[in-house]
């Protein structure tokens, strides 16, 4: 064999798309969706009901009503975006800060505010009855996404499998793992990075020397992009076009989603450590729930009436879904026993018994 | 099966193979175990029987192997792993502890994960480091997932068959030293055995022996040694460690009143604790002499030149027996 001179044999490019800018005007030929004014202002209501999910979860956690909450403030675009192109065969792997997206899926907010709140019903959802509750562990589930969207593929359903975690999940192996098998195997699966810049106080530049967190796709052998995290149609987009390539057996995406936490990690956490108010403050001016608005504004012709009846309807119905949940008795101590397998073990039933004794005293 | 009986790999295999015709949601996954059958054989066949739709190889990726099963078990698929040898299985626990043991707990029984995690354990056939470990207490330790560890080519069949048929998930260690150093008849009639169940190998009334896995060999051998002087040793194989069969133990060592507990595993935390713990709280007027416990030193399993001093033999055996019937 003759020996080459050195040559290039891979090349890759990351490619970052946008539509609507930070005041609301359009960058990029909007995407067919997103020229319905019906679309968007579902989009917006969205938006504007997991914000307004999200302040009465700090609340209720702020006077004893709920448990440690991780808000996903300033970060709804990327919630709701993705969510909006999946349907009900699609199976949703959510990390814990997809309040927006379990509530498009049909996760009830009162379940949302048991599960937060300590009571594992809130788990056993109504509604999308094959999505995954919320994967507390970073990026473990993963390899998880991997399984379904293998079950989904050997069964010939047709969905994808829809894998969210944030910026730091992407150091870690399972991630890898997962993206490398949905590579080999060509799973139909999307991999979105909620990329909201800090783990805990970790910042994305200590994460990882990568450029972008869309390439660590390429090692897995496939496409990775990254996108306006804080334009909805830019992740509804982005997303939709996966899904697309999934279901038709094109094999994984991974979209990087660019947001800001504008929060703390959760309500145990205090942010003012570790960054200064002055990086915060600016993101605010990219936030992703008055970008729409301003969009609506200049081009829909979005009305100060319509916006008010909007507040109002989202307003009731966090009030009626926390109602329901603190209304809602705690579960009879049993139940600790009764769902850790599908027939109580022998062994068990002893201590169950015990437990009952105890709780009758 | 063939007229000399069965290996344990072989009946595992067959086990395999019955649960896959019976139930085409049974997939078999792991590293090597397609073409090449596992690296001890226990798939051998499968892939040519059953297709690239049902056996897979899968990249070398532990966690992803622990993972992958989860999302396969709650869309209705019951996935049998293979683990190449425990010494490989931590990257898996988190998995296994985080993940599949409480899905159908923390989902109000929305979802589940009937999946078996398989694994070779234990030492005594000379192999390399990170091969030998006896670990399984790790295991049995945590909430929502069963322990079963098939002592024979028979027992092996049919707890793997349970193991597969169970709606939750099951760790199935194989003492690789049993692999291919007996052969039984097995009846390959798809009858599983209980889980939970703990079988009495050997009756006797004079002192209880308990144990699992490869060390019932030195187990047994102990009990010969002792009938032949003229002492009736009982001898337990547990064989589901979580959940074991305390009603068994207890009740052979209400009638004896004596017992030594065996496992190759370190003493210290090992599953001889558990026993011991149950006998001096539920089974103290019964008990004639303290529980012994035979087991690994609390060290790192040594390499193959000193591991036959790290493991139990059946002298050891013998000596804590004669220790337990000579208290007064």
């Amino acid at each position: 064999m003759q020996i080459e001179p050195t040559q290039v044999v891979a090349r890759f490019e990351i490619c970052r798309s946008g539509f609507i800018a930070a005041d609301g005007k359009v960058g990029a030929e909007l995407p067919a969706f997103a020229r319905e004014r019906a679309t968007l202002v579902a989009l917006y209501r969205s938006m504007v009901l997991t914000r307004a999910f999200d302040a009465k979860a700090v609340a209720l956690q702020r006077t004893g009503r709920l448990g440690t909450y991780a808000s996903s403030l300033g970060q709804e675009a990327v919630a709701v975006g993705l969510a909006h192109p999946m349907t009900p065969e699609d199976v949703l792997l959510p990390s814990f800060r997809e309040h927006g997206s379990q509530l498009m899926r049909g996760v009830s907010m009162k379940e949302l505010f048991l599960y937060w709140g300590g009571d594992e019903r809130g788990n056993d959802f109504a509604g999308p009855r094959r999505d995954f509750p919320v994967c507390i562990p970073i990026g473990s589930h993963a390899p998880h996404a991997a399984g379904v969207a293998l079950a989904l593929k050997l069964r010939g359903e047709g969905g994808a499998a829809v894998a969210v975690f944030g910026d730091g999940a992407t150091s870690k192996g399972d991630v890898y793992e997962a993206m490398n098998l949905a590579g080999a195997w060509q799973l139909p699966l999307v991999f979105v990075v909620n990329d909201n810049q800090w783990a805990i106080s970790v910042p994305r530049a200590a994460q990882t020397a990568a450029e972008t967190l869309a390439q660590k796709a390429i090692a897995a052998g496939f496409e990775g992009l990254q996108v306006d995290g804080n334009d909805v149609v830019a992740v509804a987009h982005a997303v939709g076009e996966a899904l697309r390539k999934a279901r038709s057996g094109g094999g994984p995406t991974l979209v990087e989603a660019l947001t800001y936490r504008l929060a703390d990690h959760t309500t145990v956490d205090d942010a003012s450590r570790y960054r200064d108010d002055a990086e915060v403050a600016g993101h605010w001016k990219e936030e992703p729930v008055a970008r729409l608005r301003a969009h609506l504004v200049a081009e829909h012709g979005w009305t100060k009436d319509e916006e008010e009846a909007l507040i109002e309807a989202c307003a009731a119905e966090v009030e009626a879904g926390s109602e329901a949940y603190l209304a809602q008795p705690p579960e009879p101590p049993e139940a600790i026993f009764d769902h850790l397998h599908a027939e109580l073990p022998t062994a068990l039933a002893g201590q169950r018994s015990r437990m009952l004794e105890e709780a009758a005293r | 099966m063939t007229a000399a009986g069965l290996t344990m790999v072989e009946a595992i295999d067959l086990a395999l193979a019955r649960a896959m015709a019976e139930d085409p949601t049974v997939v078999v996954l792991g590293e090597d175990v397609g073409k090449d059958g596992g690296v001890f054989r226990a798939t051998d066949g499968l892939l040519a029987r059953f297709g690239p739709q049902r056996v897979f190889d899968t990249p070398i990726s532990e966690a992803l192997i622990g993972g992958l099963p989860v999302g396969l078990a709650a869309m209705g698929f019951r996935p049998v792993v293979e683990i190449q040898f425990m010494g490989f299985i931590y990257p898996v626990i988190d998995q296994l502890v985080n993940h599949a043991a409480r899905l159908r707990n923390r989902t109000r029984g929305r979802l589940s994960c009937p999946m078996v995690l398989r694994a070779p354990y234990g030492g005594g056939i000379h192999a390399p480091e990170h091969h030998s470990e006896s670990m399984e207490a790790i295991f049995a330790h945590v909430p929502g997932i069963r322990v079963a560890i098939p002592s024979s080519p028979a027992k092996a069949y049919g707890l793997l068959l349970a193991a597969i048929r169970d709606p939750d998930p099951v760790v199935f260690l194989e003492p690789k030293r049993v692999y291919r150093a007996v052969r039984e008849p097995v009846s390959d009639d798809g009858r599983a055995l209980p889980l939970d169940r703990a079988f009495v190998l050997r009756q006797g009334g004079d002192l209880t022996l308990v144990s699992w896995g490869a060390m019932l060999v030195e187990t047994l051998a102990a009990a010969e040694a002792l009938a032949e002087e003229g002492v009736e040793a009982e001898v337990i194989d547990l064989a589901t460690l979580k959940y074991f069969d305390a009603d068994t133990v207890l009740g052979s060592v209400a009638r004896t009143g004596r017992c030594v507990i065996v496992h190759e595993a370190p003493l210290t935390a090992g599953f001889g604790a558990e026993i011991a713990a149950r006998l001096a709280g539920e089974g103290l007027m019964h008990l004639l002499a303290p529980v012994e416990r035979v087991a690994g030193w609390d060290t790192v399993m040594p390499l193959p030149k000193l591991e036959s001093r790290y493991m139990p033999s059946a002298e050891r055996i013998v000596a804590a027996a004669r220790r337990a019937l000579e208290y007064r």
